[in-house]
């Protein structure tokens, strides 16, 4: 049977890929950013999943205000990177995995999760700046990955209990599927930013660092905190971390295993956080 | 029985919910229009013709045109759809971001590089949080 056997959490700044794809890594400016990164790769290399499941938020890309899924699965066998307004990013088609995603697909919604099932989309930013912080620049990316989207753009977006509750629907889906697949789950998006109106540019260090200590010691307690706090505190797209409950309740019961903590100021406009946990064999 | 809203009251922040949605319904998708090169090319030599071939309002079509981002955001705008605007201008985020502000992008950069502009004790906020 398979098994998520480990969460990565990341924010997915445009900014980084751009850097990435112009070839900035080392200017002063981005540094810091990269150097946070190097220990995830290696990990990423030696932890090879054989599935990714990524959570993200489309970005006004593959959805216009014309659909608005509250929770989307892609079942596709591959997703191009789209054309954001500046041309595709230089990075590889992403292949999906098309039989896990129907199961995973089937069983939550078996366990009351409406979700909306894409057989056809590109994948933008969200998706592809964490595939290029862990995976660096290969010419095919190292595994397949199942693209999940939440509506994290127009409110209301799903609270961070039913984030939460999902995940936990989600690992049962996996802990149902035949083949011993090694999972691993990535929430991304946040950290504390605000893009829009007289108050962007807000960052807000220490409510991170709290969330970051929640997510990893009491995400009950975390998956019960308001909409308001993450906007007020936050920022307007500080609310992007309710993404992370989805992969945080996918793990174990079990307390995790922190194999990396990294936190940086500023990428673009955006807190830059990540973590990876390992659930214990 | 009014829903509740309780971030109405967040200073400098206008949250793009159901209402604001359906307000800028038009003035988004005209947005996601500029996804098309064909369409900027088209916007580029003539915005206000382009802009009347969406049923948007005169004010929405008017704050477009003077990349009055606030102003747009207030007619239902969200920043996501209103980037496109400014990749098509070839501007960056960062530049959008700050044109918000009243800041110059050299002044916004700084404070981004200082840590980013504080949840609390900025003037925005001065008795509201």
């Amino acid at each position: 049977m398979a098994r998520i056997a480990a969460a990565v959490f990341t924010s997915h700044v445009p900014a980084i890929g751009a850097a990435l794809d112009l070839g900035k890594q080392q200017d002063p400016y981005w540094q810091p950013l990269f150097k946070g990164y190097e220990y995830s790769k290696r990990w990423q290399r030696e932890h090879a999943p054989d599935v990714i499941f990524l959570v993200y938020n489309d970005h006004a890309t593959a959805f216009s205000l014309d659909l608005i899924p509250t929770f989307a699965i892609g079942c596709a066998a591959q997703y191009k990177p789209a054309d954001e307004g500046w041309g595709p990013r230089p990075v590889p088609v992403v292949q999906g995995h098309p039989q896990l995603a129907a199961h995973i697909a089937h069983s939550v919604i078996q366990d009351d999760f409406d979700l909306t099932i894409v057989n056809k989309m590109d994948v933008d930013h969200g998706l592809t700046v964490p595939l290029s912080l862990l995976c660096g620049q290969p010419a095919a990316w190292p595994c397949p990955v199942i693209p999940f989207v939440v509506n994290v753009v127009q409110y209301p977006v799903p609270s961070g209990q039913r984030c939460y509750n999902l995940g936990k629907a989600i690992a049962k889906a996996v802990c149902l599927y035949d083949e011993p697949l090694n999972v691993h789950i990535w929430g991304t998006g946040g950290m504390s930013h605000q893009l829009q109106g007289p108050r962007a540019g807000l960052i807000n260090r220490d409510w991170d660092q709290r969330f970051l200590d929640q997510l990893i010691d009491d995400p009950e307690a975390l998956a019960r905190k308001p909409h308001l706090d993450y906007v007020r505190e936050a920022g307007s797209e500080g609310i992007e971390l309710v993404m992370w409950l989805i992969a945080r309740g996918a793990m174990s019961a079990r307390p995790p295993r922190v194999a990396h903590r990294f936190y940086h100021v500023p990428a673009s406009n955006t807190a830059v956080g990540h973590l990876i946990l390992e659930d214990p064999p | 029985m009014a829903l509740d809203k309780p971030y109405k009251d967040i200073p400098g922040t206008t949250i793009f919910d159901t209402e604001q949605a359906r307000r800028g319904y038009h003035l988004n998708q005209f947005c996601m229009s500029l996804m098309k090169a064909e369409n900027r090319v088209r916007f580029k030599a003539d915005e206000r013709a382009y802009l009347d071939e969406w049923p948007m309002s005169e004010e929405q079509k008017a704050a477009v045109v003077e990349r009055d981002l606030n102003r747009c955001i207030d007619l239902g705008g969200n920043i996501y759809f209103l980037a496109k605007i400014g990749a098509t201008d070839g501007k960056s985020f960062q530049y959008m971001a700050a044109s918000m502000t009243g800041m110059s992008q050299e002044d916004y950069a700084k404070m981004m590089l200082a840590g980013g502009r504080s949840a609390h004790d900025s003037p925005l906020d001065k008795g509201k949080v």
